[in-house]
């Protein structure tokens, strides 16, 4: 049984069917990038899969023991969080909440939890600093150490690298490519990176204009989506 | 009388500190939502719920209905009205909350002009806009309704606070991981009416939102974490009621207004105290 399966997904924005037909899956240890250019669908299909946004039609149906809130989520910043107070600790622990039971406060675990998270992407030394004061690339990391306090196996990141320097924006990959290859974390990335998401990724998942393309990457650099983008197809 | 004992003789009417009482607890709560409110870009509603409320007590009395059964529950309705439509991003909020802010008002005083019972309409008027001196006029029962509601904001708020600092950082977050922002939302909602409906009676309709923003905005300048700034903007809502009310009775100034004087003048020094922090 795969992670995640989608079978003959359709979504829809604001009435209008945006994808239709999707189908993919996902296993342990994949790393998946969705690509396609802005409007295609690629963050509506993420709130699916989140379920915060059921498909028109289809089913999305999750395997391995995986339930909707143990996945680890870094969306995009929103205006609001630009200037807001808050400590790098705070945000971090907020990813424990997924944990299930309610209970008001934190718990020994779950503080642990996010020392450990804050450790592995090296932001426990600004533990205490505001966010807001952040560089973009450690606001992101604050946000990723966040996701992971909630994630047991699955990560999905929208646009980890966008608006961050050439520097920052490579060090948000390195981040990810440890995740999947050392802690086995499957990684579900949206980006409209192409290049980089060849470089990265296992498979790659294209929507927006058909074909719809889903395979591995060697695949998707044979197919006839990616001569299409890449403008190759043309040329024969 | 030197100041002490005026404050003593004072203090040993019952209707004081029936005052101090409620007047401290609202703000108290004012002030915890008012965090959240500003920080989602919220703090709009709060003004516009309480002009709503100023329209509803005008209907009330022309309908000759205790003003708070038929307030509470249209400013509760109104304001899950308007969380909704924040919540679609085919309606502007901030035109909605204009529209219906200023509507409320203007009917408000059409009623209350048409339908006079009351010689003294302008009197009436400034009394629910800007408050009068009810909060020195508070009934044993309305002390105990005040510490309830109190009680229970307060209670609330502690329970739910890491969970409401996830809604309020990342709904989109909060949501993905199995917390229900929309229930979150509409409790937060409900509760600033209720909240704005009884501290009307406080520093009246216009002057309530100061009682929100401001305690939240002053903190924000100087704090950089979300309990040190709830933490502050809570004990300044104290701070402020407290010296508010006792300025107005030494000085026969108007309570609400003074109220917000105090949080006006504690807003410029943390303003110019997070300009030091900074530099």
């Amino acid at each position: 049984m795969a992670l995640i399966s989608c079978k003959s997904v359709s979504l829809a924005y604001e009435g209008n069917t945006i994808v239709k037909d999707l189908d993919f899956t996902v296993n342990s240890g994949d790393y998946l990038c969705i690509v396609g250019e802005n409007g295609s669908g690629k963050s509506t299909l993420m709130k699916a899969l989140l379920g915060l946004k059921p498909p028109s039609s289809g089913k999305i149906s999750f395997g391995e023991g995986l339930h909707k809130k143990n996945i680890g989520y870094l969306p995009q910043q929103t205006a609001v969080q630009r200037d807001f107070p808050a400590s790098v600790k705070e945000i971090v622990l907020s990813g424990c909440l997924a944990k299930g039971k309610f209970s008001p406060f934190y718990s020994k675990n779950d503080k642990q939890t996010a020392k450990d998270n804050m450790k592995k992407l090296g932001i426990d030394s600004i533990a205490d600093k505001c966010y807001r004061e952040l560089s973009g690339g450690q606001q992101q990391r604050t946000l990723l150490a966040r996701a992971l306090c909630a994630a047991e196996k699955l990560i999905i990141l929208d646009e980890p690298a966008t608006g961050l320097d050439p520097v920052a924006a490579a060090e948000m990959y390195d981040i990810v490519r440890m995740l999947n290859k050392n802690d086995n974390m499957t990684v579900i990335m949206v980006s409209h990176d192409i290049e980089h998401a060849l470089s990265e990724a296992s498979h790659i998942l294209h929507i927006g204009n058909t074909p719809l393309f889903f395979g591995t990457k060697q695949e998707y650099l044979n197919s006839d989506a990616y001569k299409q983008l890449s403008g190759k197809g043309e040329a024969q | 009388m030197s100041i002490f004992e005026t404050i003593a003789y004072y203090f040993s009417f019952d209707f004081v500190r029936y005052a101090f009482i409620a007047g401290v607890l609202v703000s108290l709560c004012a002030a915890l939502l008012g965090v959240s409110l500003v920080l989602k870009r919220y703090s709009m509603i709060g003004d516009g719920l309480s002009h709503v409320a100023f329209g509803a007590i005008a209907i009330a009395a022309v309908l000759d209905i205790a003003p708070i059964y038929f307030t509470l529950p249209v400013t509760i309705f109104v304001a899950i009205i308007l969380l909704r439509m924040g919540q679609n991003s085919k309606i502007k909020g901030d035109a909605a909350i204009a529209m219906l802010s200023v509507g409320a008002l203007a009917l408000g005083y059409l009623l209350m002009n048409v339908f006079s019972t009351n010689a003294n309409i302008s009197g009436d008027v400034c009394t629910t806009l800007f408050g009068s001196t009810s909060i020195l006029t508070l009934s044993k029962q309305d002390v105990y309704t005040c510490i309830i509601l109190a009680a229970v904001v307060i209670l609330a708020y502690i329970l739910f606070y890491n969970r409401l600092f996830s809604v309020t950082f990342d709904e989109n977050f909060a949501s993905a991981t199995g917390t229900h922002s929309a229930v979150y939302n509409l409790a937060l909602a409900v509760i600033t009416a209720v909240v704005i409906v009884i501290a009307m009676n406080l520093v009246g309709a216009l002057l309530i939102s100061a009682l929100i923003i401001f305690p939240a905005l002053s903190a924000m300048r100087v704090f950089r974490s979300f309990r040190s700034v709830t933490v502050c903007s809570a004990v300044i809502a104290v701070v402020c009621s407290l010296s508010g009310i006792l300025i107005s009775i030494i000085c026969d100034t108007p309570v609400g207004a003074t109220i917000v004087a105090a949080d006006i003048a504690v807003f410029a020094v943390f303003a110019i105290a997070g300009k030091f922090k900074k530099a």
